[in-house]
């Protein structure tokens, strides 16, 4: 896959000049304002109106609560109309919903945030309505396959899962860590394999035992994971599912660690909770709205992590150690900076087989690591049923 | 004790703890399904009652702090919806499969919709009895945290299978289930029996719906039954509407709906799909062996007259 390098530039360039666009566009409302009083709906047009979906509940304690989230902040500002949707199949109700919000709520963004809506659904609408731009979280946008008014944009999450893998490697006593997954997709195993390899930097002999439950929601599945692992003697659990509510909760019924993801779950983990990785969606979508406004061009591709400000760790909790703590520290500082190469050869998979060489590394933006197909090295588990 | 002989020990005790916490809400359903078909009618709606219940139950135990004050709501909830399908059943020329189908879809879009307050707060949850205390296996110690509701279930069975038997109202529901007109002569209220008997039914499969929200896996969330309801229903039919085979059904079920994550957890990490499936794999089986052989002995005959 050929795609140039762009995103991190650019995303520094839109945070560069935010403080200036905010000027102009405190500007940009009253003057609506007092246009609303020549021409009806002058208002209404110069407003940003963006539409979101997701594919479960706005509260989720997860993924689409992170979304909603980000959804919210922005919907503070005056020049912004956000309308969202919850609870949208991955069929084809939201292509229907997303032709609903955009001819009758008038909405010239969408952002349609679970990754089955992708393909076919966007692929299919987006022609259709070719002034209004399609942002997907998490899809590969391919400049030659795809339209023009589709885009991606996603967060370097897993640099966030790093930082938890280093604090679960710094509190585990057994060695063994539990890994609660959906479906073995590229993100997932991603996660999977930061967490793994960050866990291994604090102890070598350290492993991680995987569980895919077959479902983004399934918290009976989820639950009897959760109990089978610490059975086994997993003494951290973390997970990728929509919801950690289950396995967080489970984790802290039967007295073990755990790390959160998607949005903050300390509140249901006093004593073992550590850490976990968060979403920071609302810059990014404060972002765009502003490009829109100012009738930018908005880049069909952005990626970022905790420099760009996209993603963040949960506060520590109160079991993480003043090691582990300026351990985690030190590396997100690196990440910062930016020069944290999580992929630096050589890296065998849980077969043994080298998968980067010696001398080879990728770093976080290489659109390399998005088709990953493998389990790195310390990972109990397989990619394919 | 050697490595490999551990994991199978933990595959075997997540197997029999999975029966219990994973087979609770199934025996439930089953015996409320169980009771109300056994009156002649089939009530597909008590997946809508086990969501409504799981719902009601985890509200009212976080407004009151009560969690048993919760699985009573979550009954109560239970047998309004049954009331509901019995009412209309008894309505001239109405298909109780068809209500039932309705009432599952009902009872599943109010409970997502009153549901959406409660996802977020923390109800208390119900006690746990310990009865793995003299063991000093922690897997098999947590295997063995039981909750009184599954030792309810677990007398209800026998308690219900000797209601059929030997009560008068046991042999005035089968004689309802078994023929209008025979009932009608021994001068029984056919509608009123049935009625009674979808409620109370519905009061089972509400309370398996408190036991999903308030206990195991806990909390309510919208994908928090994902067709237990069905599933136990289906469980009925090769249970041959006996409250006994009811019982084993759901534990083997629950035992299998175990074993797809266990077998990961210990290492045994290829075919986890297929192991996933092993319940849904397990109902065709056990549906093509009870309907080949000894054909359908136990169903109700005004079920059969269909």
């Amino acid at each position: 896959m050929k795609i140039p390098k762009l995103e991190m530039k650019q995303v520094c360039a839109i945070d560069q000049s935010r403080r200036g666009t905010l000027k102009s566009l405190a500007g940009l409302g009253l003057g609506a304002l007092a246009g609303s009083f020549g021409i009806g709906n002058a208002e209404a047009a110069s407003k940003v109106t963006m539409g979101f979906l997701y594919v479960g509940p706005r509260d989720d304690y997860g993924y689409n609560q992170a979304h909603f989230e980000g959804k919210s902040a922005i919907a503070k500002q005056s020049w912004i109309k956000a309308v969202d949707q919850e609870n949208v199949p991955e069929t084809i109700a939201v292509q229907k919903a997303m032709e609903s919000m955009i001819n009758l709520d008038g909405a010239q963004v969408i952002f349609p945030t679970s990754f089955g809506y992708f393909d076919p659904h966007i692929l299919k609408i987006a022609p259709k309505y070719p002034e209004v731009m399609f942002l997907h979280c998490g899809g590969l946008y391919d400049a030659k396959k795809h339209p023009k008014n589709v885009g991606s944009y996603f967060g370097y999450i897993d640099e966030a899962v790093y930082i938890s893998g280093i604090v679960a490697g710094h509190t585990s006593k057994t060695g063994k860590l539990g890994y609660i997954a959906a479906i073995p997709i590229p993100q997932v195993l991603r996660n999977i394999n930061n967490f793994t390899m960050a866990a291994r930097s604090v102890n070598p002999k350290i492993t991680v035992q995987v569980v895919f439950t077959g479902g983004w929601a399934n918290p009976v599945k989820e639950a009897e994971s959760a109990n089978s692992l610490i059975d086994q003697g997993v003494d951290v659990l973390t997970c990728h599912v929509d919801s950690p509510k289950v396995v967080v909760e489970t984790a802290e019924k039967r007295g073990v660690f755990s790390c959160g993801y998607h949005a903050d779950q300390s509140k249901l983990a006093p004593k073992g909770f550590l850490t976990g990785a968060e979403w920071n969606w609302s810059k990014i979508y404060l972002d765009y709205a502003t490009m829109i406004a100012k009738k930018q061009k908005i880049p069909n591709l952005i990626r970022g992590g905790f420099k760009e400000g996209l993603v963040k760790s949960s506060p520590y909790g109160k079991a993480v150690s003043a090691k582990a703590k300026a351990h985690a520290d030190k590396v997100r500082a690196q990440f910062m900076k930016g020069n944290f190469v999580v992929y630096q050869g050589p890296i065998k998979d849980n077969t043994g087989k080298e998968v980067i060489p010696k001398g080879k590394g990728y770093s976080q933006t290489d659109i390399w690591l998005e088709s990953m197909d493998w389990l790195v090295e310390g990972v109990v588990g397989k990619t394919k049923g | 004790m050697s490595g490999e002989e551990s994991q199978w020990l933990t595959v075997l005790i997540a197997v029999l703890g999975g029966a219990i916490r994973v087979g609770t809400p199934f025996l439930f359903v089953s015996l409320g399904e169980c009771l109300t078909e056994k009156s002649g009618r089939i009530n597909l709606g008590l997946e809508g009652n086990l969501i409504m219940g799981a719902m009601a139950g985890y509200g009212v135990a976080w407004i009151t702090g009560s969690a048993w004050l919760g699985v009573l709501a979550a009954g109560a909830t239970g047998v309004v919806l049954g009331f509901v399908h019995a009412l209309l059943c008894q309505q001239p020329r109405v298909n109780d499969i068809a209500v039932g189908i309705a009432l599952m879809i009902l009872g599943t879009g109010l409970a997502f919709f009153i549901g959406k307050p409660l996802i977020q707060p923390t109800a208390p949850h119900l006690p746990a009895l310990h009865l793995g205390a003299w063991s000093d296996n922690p897997a098999l110690r947590a295997a063995l945290e039981i909750n009184a509701l599954f030792i309810v279930g677990v007398l209800l069975a026998p308690a219900m299978a000797w209601f059929f038997r030997s009560s008068r109202w046991g042999l005035a529901i089968r004689t309802v289930g078994e023929s209008d007109d025979a009932a009608r002569a021994m001068g029984l209220n056919v509608n009123l029996v049935r009625m009674l008997a979808t409620m109370a039914g519905g009061f089972l499969a509400g309370v398996g719906g408190a036991f999903l929200s308030l206990y195991y896996p806990g909390g309510w969330s919208e994908g928090l039954s994902s067709g237990q309801g069905l599933m136990a229903v289906a469980l009925v039919i090769f249970a041959r509407w006996d409250p006994m085979r009811c019982l084993y059904a759901s534990l083997l079920f629950g035992g299998a709906g175990a074993l797809g994550p266990s077998l990961q957890a210990v290492g045994v990490t290829s075919g986890y799909y297929l192991f996933n499936a092993a319940p849904y794999v397990l109902t065709l089986i056990l549906m093509i062996a009870a309907s080949s052989t000894k054909v359908r002995s136990g169903m109700p005959g005004s079920l059969a007259a269909r």
